[in-house]
């Protein structure tokens, strides 16, 4: 069960090799052995995933299995589960126990899928090494002294470390590629407004996107199938026919025009990470794919606009964190405004708070001209040289972080150093375009992730490019030592 | 008095949909605190606004009302503030680009109309409450009322007195209620108005500073804030003094208004496009559906009963100040009754007596097809106007009694044979010939006594009319 890919598990819960229950046992006995060191799980609750589990048997017994049905997938602790502790990682929340269904969870529930647990991440997934939660940091199976990534840390780490054989994770930013890239996973934040918002505690309205993350592009493919479609629940989310992301994986790449940005290879990447997606890169030329320079002109603004742009929306997304309705209160205040005061200065972390600050500020009357509507103005200058790029190529490949996992610690106290770590990912975000990270390498150790930007709602050319080059090499099932 | 006074005025109008304006929860008044609070008015962690399509309806429907543009593109905003009672952190409401573009609503301030420019009209969410002193000292929070559709309505500075900002309120509470977006219900605070005011010396164009009355529920008290208002403001300048630009808050239990904040202390809103709500596009074919399936409007209905049917200004204006009375008149009219004697039992009897009892013309004890049936008795000359009103107490209090069974009982039967009449007439002239001979020797006061007199004998019954004519021709034999 260790080492089976969601696929194989499917075929084998099919089979009756073994039970839903026997395999979520054995998922919960690792969590329980391992979890102490890598704190990739924040809550557990064996009860409830093996009642998923009996039902999930049931349905197998009765002939009704879905892909997913019997598996067990862990959840990004940023998604309201009906019944479960959801903290967002943050104090603010830490006993809150939501009273509904996120419509991920809530279409994972209808496949059959047993929920496993929910994921440590960044405090309202503001980070982007796993740093920022209070419920302390997750390490990164490949090397406990480092990071695993963020804000989806935990979830990347979960699967690294083959505490689950699947998550959800969250990409505002890079959050599902970034972590992907440290722990050796495959990973793919969707088109924005593909994957439904509804339930996920928002962090950046306009950026939020949820995605699968999994050993393999197929995983992703088969969870994707599942956390797709149209919710009225979510006016942002789009009216589409529903994709199937399966018969398209094995299609050939032959004359695939890949498109490298030279913007992605410059200053602030290891080189040693370069070589590595060189050779990658060398490897789709042997399959059969063409390289094309491409230039994304803009994406160095790409992060001072979505430091506005991203604070902006959060620091009004978590106004309703006021401490009158749920979640955390300070236990003493003199009045209102001092319970406003100490509740939310008590109940967020330093980076959430800094994050509030900036969006506070760049709202504010005299600075919004300036800041938030000039951010807006280069966002769509950014989506411009997308657009452009993709007149001559199908898909734009490089790096998904600028370098392998960093030491814990190593760049929690410069922010400006940390937010550099999502150079690469913010960009796809801003413009709202799919991408996905997959493993390509090893530098000292290390997992090198490759970066796979495709147009809007080209999710099955990613995965069938990503896929393509799995079955050619074996970076994909490297396991981190000592814990498997 | 050498100042002229300026009066601007933002109502909200709660629309009468089904459900919140972003979630399915019910609108219901006077529910149990926070029983119609759903995760949305709650704003738990995760949940999504979604608009209510049936708020946007409303909000076309005022716009052709008042003839202005519907914005094809508007735009959501969040208005962000702390309060208790704001569950989010900030209101949903439309900023920069509203849903309703400029139009007018003309009033009419004794005989002359007058033209009151609407500077826009937007969609919003309303708050919830905060009641204080729920328990020793705290303040509980209901969210019943959070999320609850309103059209905020935003006139131009066009209203020069206290009775131009009354007649205002009064023909926009029509109007909402008319095009059936809004209940009316002032004192349930489906109807509120913010009211803008300025003084400046009269003849200069420059407008003062203005302060703004607070949320006044009823015509009465926009009536008394404005008077009080306005004096306090020109005494203040009087003396020498300077108006502060604030919020000030009515108190009905002393007529006064009071500062509540000042410019200083006004918060930053940081509006931005909300990110959760796509831009609303409204097309051309909804807002032509939408216009077909508008109901006249009372000032166009007004002038159709002018024209076609003959009323006065006055009885046109009353039968149109609202929709259901509209209704009413239609039907008497349908039924057969005269356009004026129609007006004139609405505007008259049926009115006084639903004042009386504190009842709306819907409820009213007698249906129109009955009130109709009488009009018409009394236009076939069966019975007199006095008499009429007779039969009409009468059915008031026995609503399900048969009109001709109540002229039968009350024996209000008009005699209009003109032989019985006759035959009275020349009984009276015989038993009063005093009075014929004075008439005769020119004392005209004479004749009315004699109708008296054949009244009185008839018993009231026979028709005034006849006996008029038919003793007039006796006499001058």
């Amino acid at each position: 069960m260790l080492n089976l890919s969601l696929k194989e598990l499917s075929v084998q819960l099919e089979k009756k090799t073994f039970s839903s229950v026997e395999l979520t046992q054995f998922f919960l006995e690792r969590i329980k052995l391992h979890n102490p060191s890598i704190n990739a799980f924040l809550t557990i609750d064996e009860n409830k995933s093996l009642l998923m589990a009996k039902d999930a048997d049931r349905i197998i017994q009765n002939g009704d299995k879905k892909a997913l049905t019997g598996i067990p997938i862990a959840q990004k602790d940023i998604f309201c589960a009906e019944g479960w502790r959801t903290t967002c990682a943050s104090k603010m929340l830490e006993n809150f126990i939501a009273p509904y269904n996120a419509t991920v969870i809530e279409k994972f529930n209808q496949a059959g899928a047993v929920n496993l647990g929910k994921t440590n991440m960044d405090e309202f997934a503001m980070g982007s090494s796993n740093e920022t939660s209070y419920f302390g940091l997750v390490k990164n199976p490949w090397d406990l002294l480092k990071v695993p990534g963020g804000s989806s840390g935990g979830s990347a780490a979960a699967i690294a470390a083959r505490l689950s054989p699947g998550a959800t994770g969250t990409d505002t930013g890079g959050s599902i590629r970034q972590p992907a890239s440290l722990c050796g996973l495959t990973g793919l934040k969707p088109t924005y407004g593909l994957v439904s918002r509804y339930g996920m505690i928002a962090f950046a309205s306009s950026l939020d996107q949820a995605g699968p993350m999994a050993h393999s592009a197929e995983d992703c493919a088969l969870m994707l199938d599942v956390m797709i479609g149209h919710d009225i629940k979510d006016s942002t989310s789009v009216e589409r026919k529903n994709e199937n992301y399966l018969p398209t994986l094995n299609d050939s790449i032959d004359g695939l025009r890949i498109g490298v940005p030279k913007e992605f290879f410059g200053e602030g990447l290891d080189v040693a990470v370069q070589v590595v997606i060189d050779n990658a890169l060398k490897e789709y030329t042997k399959l059969g794919a063409k390289i094309v320079e491409i230039s994304l002109p803009n994406n160095h603004l790409a992060i001072p606009v979505y430091y506005v742009i991203a604070p902006a929306e959060a620091s009004s997304n978590l106004s309703r964190y006021d401490g009158v309705r749920y979640g955390y209160r300070a236990a003493e205040y003199d009045d209102l405004m001092d319970m406003y005061f100490k509740t939310r200065q008590e109940g967020f972390g330093e980076e959430v708070k800094r994050r509030i600050l900036i969006g506070t500020y760049v709202l504010s009357a005299g600075y919004f001209d300036a800041y938030y509507l000039k951010a807006q103005k280069i966002r769509r200058l950014i989506s411009d040289d997308f657009r452009a790029a993709f007149e001559n190529c199908d898909v734009i490949m490089g790096p998904s972080s600028p370098s392998v996992a960093f030491d814990s610690g190593e760049k929690k106290e410069d922010p400006l150093k940390m937010y550099m770590q999502d150079i690469f990912t913010i960009s796809t975000n801003l413009a709202g375009l799919p991408a996905m990270s997959i493993p390509v390498g090893f530098v000292r150790n290390l997992p090198v992730g490759l970066q796979l930007i495709g147009n809007y709602f080209e999710e099955a050319k990613l995965l069938n490019v990503g896929h393509i080059f799995q079955k050619n090499t074996d970076w994909h099932l490297a396991s981190p030592k000592g814990l498997v | 008095m050498d100042w002229d006074i300026v009066i601007g005025i933002e109502t909200h109008v709660q629309l009468k949909t089904n459900s919140k304006i972003f979630s399915g929860a019910s609108v219901k008044y006077g529910g149990e605190p926070n029983s119609q609070a759903c995760l949305v008015s709650l704003a738990y962690p995760g949940v999504l606004p979604v608009l209510n399509e049936e708020a946007v309806n409303c909000a076309i429907r005022f716009g052709l009302a008042v003839n202005a543009k519907i914005s094809s593109y508007s735009v959501f905003a969040r208005k962000n503030y702390f309060y208790p009672d704001l569950p989010k952190g900030y209101q949903i409401s439309q900023y920069e680009l509203p849903i309703v573009g400029p139009g007018t609503l003309t009033i009419s301030n004794g005989s002359e109309d007058k033209i009151v420019r609407i500077l826009r009209a937007h969609l919003e969410e309303d708050a919830g409450k905060s009641i204080h002193g729920v328990s020793n000292g705290k303040t509980g929070i209901d969210l019943n009322r959070a999320g609850i559709p309103l059209l905020e309505i935003v006139t131009e500075p066009d209203m020069n007195s206290a009775d131009e900002a009354v007649a205002y309120a009064k023909k926009l509470h029509e109007l909402v209620q008319w095009i059936g977006i809004c209940d009316g219900n002032m004192q349930e605070g489906s109807f509120r108005c913010d009211v803008n005011v300025s003084v400046k010396k009269k003849g200069t164009s420059k407008l003062g500073t203005r302060r703004e009355i607070k949320n006044l529920n009823s015509f009465r008290f926009i009536q008394q804030a404005i008077d009080f208002e306005v004096n306090w403001q020109i005494e203040r300048l009087e003396d020498g003094g300077e108006i502060e630009q604030s919020t000030v808050l009515f108190n009905p239990d002393n007529g006064e208004t009071r500062a509540m904040r000042s410019k200083e202390e006004a918060n930053d809103y940081r509006y931005f496009p909300d990110p959760d709500l796509l831009p609303l596009v409204i097309n051309e074919g909804k807002i032509n559906s939408i216009r077909s399936e508008m109901p006249e409007l009372p000032d166009q209905v007004k002038e159709r009963f002018e024209n076609e049917l003959g009323l006065s200004n006055y009885d046109a204006s009353g039968i149109t100040s609202n929709r259901s009375v509209t209704q009413y008149f239609k039907q008497l009219i349908f039924k057969g009754a005269s356009a004026k004697l129609a007006a004139n039992w609405i505007l008259g009897n049926l009115f006084s007596r639903l004042n009386e009892h504190d009842l709306d013309i819907t409820n009213s004890p007698i249906k129109p097809e009955e009130l109709a049936r009488l009009i018409k008795r009394i236009e076939d000359q069966t019975i007199s106007n006095n008499a009429a009103k007779k039969v009409f107490d009468n059915l008031w209090d026995n609503p399900d009694r048969d009109i001709d069974v109540i002229i039968e009982a009350l024996g209000l039967k008009q005699i209009s044979d003109s032989g019985q009449i006759d035959g009275i007439i020349d009984e009276v002239l015989i038993n009063h010939a005093a009075m014929v001979e004075e008439y005769q020797s020119g004392k005209e006061k004479a004749f009315n006594a004699l109708v008296g007199q054949v009244m009185k004998a008839s018993k009231g019954k026979a028709n005034p009319a006849q006996v008029n004519e038919i003793l007039k021709t006796k006499l001058s034999k």
